[in-house]
């Protein structure tokens, strides 16, 4: 009985599952004819009506391009700016001949061999109906025989467009980076955060530095422009016009001029310093040696000088302020001895050998001290006033990397300062599991972190490696008793039109929980520095401030036991680099600098010089005497700056 | 006596896939590309990378035609639960574009889970029929719309209206053909119809001015109705024969919004005319029609299902997306099948096809 019903249940199920195919066959082939009847609808009843709608498609919308923001510094001093000129551009949709042509606007343009490599670069990279550029900033009279002729070039226009300017050049390069023509890699990167319509029309983007972080303030908003086209596309009449939002102005914390006096102190030498507002973070001064002129990048670099800048062997595309990453050497120890205070291995006034040379308990390797005869007895002001090796060999020993390491670290180094500049460098502040890491592909013996790595560390050498602008920074915590700002070159953000002001990080991100009272101890011993007997003692003769520093000298190669270090025998960039981190004035800081001068020497001979002046500028308006009437920020500088000296005497 | 070893390499590699299925997915490819070069302004990039997912396509496709759908049956529970895991995943750190909440991030790739639903939740449905294939009551029944409400749910949260829609239709699909009753095919659209206005209050915003945009796009010709309006011109200035092969003036006058993707059909219409709209219909109801016929065939309860669904799934995806750019239905992210630019949805299109062809290659 059970068989023949079962049987039976699946062919009806079977008879089922196939009418229920059939209906659902059905059911697709009239959706289909559906949308085939809409397609006859749409293409053939009313063919007519969208043919015409497409033929004279009547309002279309064109981009109007805003005008970038423009960049200041503190004192308003324009750094980057816009200028309009006569551009002439071809739009290869709409060209017959191109050869031809260009041949004909020969006649009544210069048009340079450079200027068509670039137009052929370009054409080769856009789209056929977009226009490029032949010539740019075409001469009043150029422009005027091109629109006189215009009748004879389909499709050769003359335009009106701003052009970006940076009148300091290498001044800034570092600082502001520059824009260029929009490439494919730019293209996708604006669809993928959808933001392709707002650069509909666009030429140019951020590409590095301050316009390309910014970018997103400085570009603005796309205005709209409704115009009457015809069926070619040309606009006939205007309708309406929503303008655009023009970009929102940059304000610096850097003063230009400050940056022109450290600029010009370094000369030819290679090098990077960064002064910071202990006060709020600002920037003041932002320099890394070589510069280039940011000019040459915004409509295409020819290859040739593309080519001699970046096979430079002085590296000038390298920002070595934020990339640069340097052993501190002695300039370390006032952080060290901050370390060592807030952690007890060392009270503020206890007294230390400090000899020639420093072993560890069974070993006979000797770890020297700069001054051969050793420095006696000192505590740790003392210590630092001389920079001493010997104590802080001792000191990091008795601490060890596991305490070194979180107390060193507050001062943000190590760490990457989140300055509003891309591509910054994390450097190195060495500790236990940074050696695992760094070393992890080779044999467990090279991984390990051995006692005697610590030795070296205490002293800024070792593993160590900071970029000038964490020393800076460190340096700027420390003068403002352990107050952290990010520190930030774009102080104010202008809107465009309404006007409203937006600061930059404008609070601390918080306070050290360092012992307030040890600060003291290691500015003492930073003024002491400056003081006969200091290392940098030479550097205070007529300081009308207070002023605090410390030296400090990188290793570039290591010397073999026993041998000595011999400057004239060491091909020049093997010689050591220059270090120089100060503050002032030291009662209420508002200058905090980080010096470094590459293959240089001893700190005191190069860097701190530099760090001097530009105090002396930012303090006092103090024109240091070899730059008197050589300043381009300063055309008709004072000789002498009587006036500011007389007011910071006060 | 042997055959070439090219001729023996040829039919080892031929011999999955099916030859019908592949004839229509040849001729609709080579307009994807014809179209894909006009709408890309003549760029090599898009045609380049397009050839890098068909190959792609073609791999996973050989791949999924050549196991036994009883195999790849069962990794349909762990792929569904491993799909639900990561739709909650989204839901908890998933990442935020434009509003709506789709995309996972796994460190290495960006993926969004509601694609691979597509597929593992019909897989699902119809491995879970087959499992109590000869005890099925109505319990189960219930089991399996809550298989699919899940998941739909979960998308349907993001919110991504377009995508959950497609995901449960293929659940649902399933349901229809293990033989639903009628009774609750026909309640349920009539209760659907009658929650319309609820519904109405729970779309958000932008939602609501998609269809309304639909009813009227003249009512704001710049702002929302400005796509369709577009879309709706170049289809209709294509008239009987079209503009020609890179003639499209919509097109290439920059009116035709995400002319390589969701809207490429747009672009196709006004340079193809008529002519090539019903061919491409032709070639779409070709891979239907060849989709049914395997559907008929099938030896299993599974590979009935799953089939079915695939092919009813891949007319949806059709029929929505020509019916938007047509201006009959709402604008949702749904590209044309094949023709619109994307490797994520070629290459799941592919599994699924790929699927759908091992079915057919398990005779009676």
């Amino acid at each position: 009985m059970h068989r023949p019903t079962r049987l039976k249940d699946a062919q009806a199920e079977e008879s089922q599952f196939q009418l229920r195919l059939v209906i659902a066959y059905g059911f697709m082939v009239l959706m289909l004819l559906t949308l085939a009847a809409r397609f006859i609808w749409l293409q053939v009843m009313q063919y007519e009506h969208f043919a015409t709608l497409a033929q004279n498609n009547s309002i279309s919308l064109v981009p109007v391009q805003p005008n970038r923001g423009l960049i200041m510094d503190r004192n308003g001093i324009v750094l980057a700016q816009n200028h309009a000129a006569y551009t002439l551009e071809i739009t290869p949709a709409k060209m017959a001949d191109m050869e031809a042509t260009i041949k004909a606007l020969r006649a009544l343009v210069d048009i340079s061999p450079r200027d068509e490599r670039r137009f052929r670069k370009f054409l080769s990279e856009s789209k056929d109906f977009e226009p490029v550029p032949l010539k740019l900033r075409l001469s009043e009279d150029e422009a005027a025989r091109v629109a006189a002729n215009a009748w004879r070039f389909p499709g050769v226009e003359v335009k009106a467009r701003l052009f970006r300017d940076y009148p300091y050049k290498e001044l800034t390069s570092h600082v502001l980076g520059y824009i260029g023509r929009i490439n494919q890699r730019d293209q996708q990167k604006l669809e993928e955060d959808d933001k392709l319509a707002n650069y509909r029309g666009a030429t140019h983007i951020g590409k590095l530095g301050l316009e390309a972080v910014y970018e997103a303030e400085l570009h603005g908003t796309n205005g709209f422009e409704e115009v009457e086209t015809d069926a070619g596309g040309r606009a006939v009449r205007s309708l309406r016009r929503t303008p655009p939002l023009h970009g929102n102005n940059l304000k610096l914390a850097l003063d230009i001029r400050l940056q022109e006096v450290a600029d010009k102190l370094f000369g030819q030498r290679r090098g990077a310093l960064v002064a910071i507002d202990p006060q709020t973070g600002g920037v003041l001064a932002f320099v890394s040696k070589p510069g280039f002129d940011p000019n040459l990048f915004i409509d295409g670099i020819d290859s040739a000088t593309w080519k001699s800048l970046n096979e430079d062997w002085q590296k000038p595309l390298v920002n070595r302020a934020v990339r640069g990453l340097y052993p501190p050497g002695s300039t370390f120890k006032p952080f060290m001895a901050m370390a060592a205070l807030q952690s007890g291995a060392i009270g503020p006034y206890d007294l230390r050998p400090a000899p020639g040379y420093f072993t560890l308990p069974g070993s006979s390797h000797q770890f020297r001290d700069s001054n051969p005869r050793g420095n006696g007895m000192v505590n740790i002001s003392k210590a630092i006033a001389v920079s001493s090796d010997t104590f802080f060999y001792r000191v990091a020993w008795d601490m060890g990397i596991d305490r070194i390491h979180p107390l060193v670290g507050q001062f943000g180094l190590g760490q990457k300062t989140g300055i509003d500049l891309d591509g910054e460098a994390s450097g190195v502040l060495p500790s236990k599991e940074w050696k695992e890491k760094r070393f992890a592909r080779f044999k467990p013996e090279v991984r390990r972190w051995y006692p005697a790595d610590v030795v070296s560390v205490g002293i800024g050498q070792g593993f160590n490696a900071y970029t000038p602008l964490q020393m800076a920074n460190a340096t700027a915590i420390l003068a403002a008793n352990g107050k952290v700002f990010k520190p930030h070159l774009v102080q104010e953000i202008t809107q465009a039109g309404s006007g409203k002001v937006r600061l930059v990080e404008p609070r601390p991100q918080r306070t050290l929980a360092f012992r307030p009272e040890l600060y003291a101890h290691v500015k003492d011993g930073m003024v002491a520095v400056m003081r006969p007997g200091g290392t940098a003692a030479r550097l205070a003769a007529g300081l009308t401030y207070t002023m605090a520093g410390k030296t400090g000298t990188a290793q570039v190669v290591q010397i073999k036991q026993g041998a000595k270090y011999n400057a004239a025998a060491l091909a020049e960039q093997y010689r050591d680099h220059s270090w120089f981190i100060a503050f002032a004035p030291v009662e209420a800081p508002r200058i905090a600098i980080a010096v470094i001068v590459e293959n240089a020497g001893f700190g005191a001979a190069s860097a701190a010089p530099i760090a001097r002046a530009v105090s002396d500028f930012a303090l006092t308006g103090k024109v240091p005497p070899e730059l008197q009437g050589k300043m381009m920020t300063m055309p008709q500088a004072a000789p002498a700056g009587d006036k500011h000296d007389a007011s910071a005497a006060r | 006596m042997q055959a070439p070893l090219a001729k023996r390499i040829w039919d080892a590699i031929a011999a999955p896939f099916d030859g019908w299925l592949m004839a229509f997915l040849a001729g609709i490819f080579v307009m994807s590309m014809l179209v894909l070069f006009s709408a890309s302004n003549q760029s090599w990039h898009k045609i380049d990378n397009k050839l890098v997912y068909t190959i792609m396509a073609l791999a996973v496709m050989w791949i999924m035609a050549n196991a036994r759908p009883q195999t790849v049956m069962n990794f349909a529970p762990p792929l569904y639960a491993a799909g639900v895991l990561m739709l909650v995943g989204v839901e908890l750190f998933g990442i935020t574009v434009n509003g709506s909440t789709r995309w996972l991030n796994l460190g290495i790739v960006r993926i969004q889970p509601s694609e691979i639903m597509k597929t593992a939740l019909p897989m699902m449905v119809a491995w879970y029929f087959q499992k109590y294939e000869s005890t099925l009551n109505w319990r189960h029944y219930l089991v399996a719309v809550a298989l699919i409400a899940v998941p739909g749910a979960l998308v349907l949260k993001q919110p991504d209206l377009g995508t959950a829609v497609l995901i449960m239709g293929a659940g649902f699909f399933v349901l229809f053909f293990a033989g639903l009753s009628w009774k609750i095919i026909i309640g349920g659209l009539v209760a659907f119809l009658a929650s319309l206005p609820v519904v109405w209050n729970l779309l958000h915003d932008y939602q609501r001015r998609r269809v309304l945009t639909l009813i009227d796009p003249m009512q704001d010709p710049l702002g929302d109705g400005y796509h369709i309006i577009q879309s709706m011109i170049a289809i209709g200035s294509g008239g009987p024969w079209g503009k020609g092969w890179l003639n499209g003036s919509q097109t290439h006058l920059d009116y035709i919004p995400e002319r390589t993707t969701d809207f490429i059909f747009a672009v196709y219409s006004e340079e193809f005319g008529l002519a090539g709209n019903l061919l491409l219909l032709a070639l779409y109801l070709g891979v239907i029609t060849r989709g049914m016929l395997i559907t008929a065939r099938a030896q299993t309860l599974y590979g009935r299902l799953l089939a079915g669904a695939i092919t009813l799934s891949f007319f949806v995806y059709v029929f929505v997306n020509m019916g938007m750019v047509a201006g009959i239905l709402p604008v949702v992210g749904v590209p044309l099948p094949f023709m619109s630019y994307g490797g994520t949805a070629t290459v799941s299109l592919a599994v699924a096809l790929g699927m759908l062809m091992s079915i057919g290659n398990t005779k009676r």
